[in-house]
């Protein structure tokens, strides 16, 4: 690798010194303290565990692994269950990914291709990096006052119109609930997809593109019978990495799902996804079941998270063969 | 295979296609800071909004100066907390860091970047709001010091990496211990990285909400004690959208402006730094 370290790489000297003679050199103090800061961030990762954990264990210990699939959610009579805000956290999450995976796929290839106009890639990509800065309060602010209007008067009725028969289009749109919260996700998970995908496409050897040209091929039959099939492992891990970011995002969400704990096969409804429970009732939450129900949700989300983000870095590093940067 | 026509035809379609996710992809980016501008800047322009501190609701008027000092001190705190520690770990990844312990840490950066930011804000309510009994600013920053770390340490440790070896080893030849070579020749010579590093991460937690909720909890009086309850921007926007008053909501549009200046002139500024070093 060529990556000797400096203190392998250091010769021995030939005559010591005084001052290389002490007991305790720089080097050994220098290499300790750099030792101690690696040890600090495992140990912030143990307490990292226990603080999930700990606040979580009154909820934990009355309703056990049922937790997963209880339906109410009622503090009055403290009984409490994560299924709908898990199916919220899903269905929000999916619909994100469906919207942004072939958008950012597609701007991802127009990055990437020299086939695309040279003049656009510049604003696009920092259009695209523009949007990955926007704090997600602000995003949230803007779907709230913009974005639910023009769901609740234009997009859901012209949904409800056209495709009113599948049970996924009925209801009456209030604007809030689980399609106007999967758009926004969409909108925040846009620029991770492109920003990965691009790199991966990136990565794909210039000779097979070449290759599949000189036979003849277009442009259209190369992306999809050379790029695509080559860099499908890596693609996937984007995704992976898009929907672990969509499944945590809170504050944005919670602006816009309406907040109510329920299940509905209508994308018009109100619902509730895990963080957003956490973030609208922390401060209304009294008595230990009812605070650690919440910290149990938290728990439950940190643990599907990290079990997608693994799945996905895996992918995308198997691909690419480095770490993906963009976060 | 063999009507030409049709291919071309496919060819073409497939490449206005994606022309059109390209704009699609570009248009709510646009949409959405211009709405910010237009909505935000009367409120900015409004005289108080910086020096005042807010209205109790239902009165008009009134400014967001406990949350500018709050967003300034947390992020600060936190800075001081994340930058050192994130940049040494870096140096141990980059000089230590062939071995297992390595890769652990490695690991658990990578893990961490993932994380959902309210768990950091869970992290921050247990570890310091619960063992002191007190929402407070510093436990705010605790929480977003570790959700920076990753960000700075990996950082710090693809910039040591492109130090070239011919300098470490020039250090070396002159008979410097490595340690100072590190110190003296390595960290300044990636010091641009480190400092890039340092600023996105600086952009990315002044613009969380999620962390704060549980730990600065918001203040609605100027408070600049870092044991006390503490506002921030980012929470007046969330709060402040809420609210049923026009006056308030006008004001999160304001600190929303506000806060998208602080985060952009951040990744601007890293952004800037990068091209002078690599000049």
């Amino acid at each position: 690798m060529g990556k000797g370290t400096a203190e392998r790489v250091a010769p021995a000297p030939l005559v010591a010194t005084s001052r290389q003679r002490r007991l305790i050199s720089g080097d050994d103090v220098f290499r300790a303290v750099a030792f101690a800061a690696a040890a600090l961030i495992l140990v912030i990762a143990a307490i990292f565990v226990v603080a999930l954990i700990v606040p979580a264990l009154p909820a934990i210990a009355r309703f056990g692994l049922g937790f997963f699939i209880g339906r109410t959610w009622d503090p009055v009579r403290t009984q409490f269950g994560a299924l709908s805000a898990i199916y919220g956290t899903a269905v929000t999450s999916v619909i994100g990914l469906l919207i942004a995976f072939p958008i950012g796929l597609a701007a991802a290839l127009f990055l990437a291709e020299e086939s695309g106009v040279r003049l656009l890639r510049g604003p696009l990509s920092f259009a695209i990096e523009l949007l990955a800065g926007i704090p997600s309060v602000v995003i949230g602010l803007f779907a709230f006052f913009i974005l639910t209007p023009l769901m609740r008067d234009d997009v859901d009725p012209f949904l409800n119109h056209t495709l009113g028969f599948l049970p996924l289009f009925q209801g009456s749109p209030s604007g809030y609930g689980y399609l106007t919260a999967g758009l926004v996700l969409a909108i925040m998970v846009l620029p991770i997809m492109t920003a990965l995908s691009r790199d991966v496409i990136r990565a794909v050897p210039r000779a097979l593109r070449e290759a599949s040209l000189a036979l003849g091929a277009t442009n259209a039959e190369t992306i999809w019978s050379v790029i695509l099939p080559y860099a499908r492992v890596g693609i996937t891990g984007a995704a992976l990495l898009s929907l672990g970011r969509a499944l945590g995002e809170t504050i944005a969400v919670t602006m816009v799902i309406g907040n109510r704990n329920e299940i509905s096969a209508s994308l018009f409804a109100s619902g509730y996804t895990l963080p957003s429970v956490i973030a609208n009732e922390f401060t209304e939450a009294v008595g230990n079941v009812y605070l650690g129900s919440l910290f149990y949700l938290g728990l439950v989300l940190v643990l599907i998270t990290i079990a997608v983000n693994v799945l996905a870095r895996l992918l995308v590093w198997r691909f690419t063969g480095s770490e993906p940067m963009a976060t | 295979m063999s009507r030409p026509l049709v291919r071309i035809f496919l060819d073409r379609l497939v490449a206005a296609l994606i022309a059109l996710c390209v704009m699609v992809a570009a248009i709510p980016v646009l949409v959405l800071l211009l709405f910010v501008v237009i909505k935000g800047l009367p409120g900015l322009l409004t005289p108080g909004f910086f020096t005042d501190p807010p209205h109790p609701q239902g009165v008009p008027g009134g400014g967001v100066l406990n949350a500018i000092i709050g967003t300034l001190e947390i992020v600060g705190m936190a800075s001081l907390l994340a930058v050192p520690i994130g940049a040494l770990i870096g140096v141990f990844l980059s000089e230590y860091g062939r071995n297992r312990l390595g890769d652990t840490v490695r690991f658990i950066s990578d893990v961490l970047t993932g994380l959902p930011s309210i768990a950091f804000g869970i992290f921050g309510y247990t570890v310091v709001v619960l063992t002191t009994h007190h929402f407070s600013a510093i436990s705010a920053s605790v929480a977003l010091a570790v959700l920076m770390l990753p960000v700075i340490l990996r950082a710090t440790e693809s910039a040591l990496m492109l130090v070239p070896q011919a300098l470490r080893e020039a250090g070396l030849a002159l008979g410097a211990p490595s340690w100072r070579v590190t110190v003296e020749i390595v960290v300044p010579a990636a010091l641009g990285g480190i400092v890039t590093g340092a600023l996105l991460a600086i952009a990315r937690a002044a613009g969380e909400t999620a962390p704060l909720l549980f730990t600065a909890f918001g203040n609605e009086i100027v408070q600049s004690n870092p044991l006390q309850p503490m506002g921030a921007l980012a929470l007046t926007v969330f709060r402040n959208a809420l609210s049923p008053y026009q006056n308030l909501q006008d004001q999160a549009w304001a600190a929303a402006l506000l806060l998208v200046l602080l985060v952009a002139s951040a990744n601007i500024l890293a952004r800037l730094y990068v091209r002078r070093i690599q000049r």
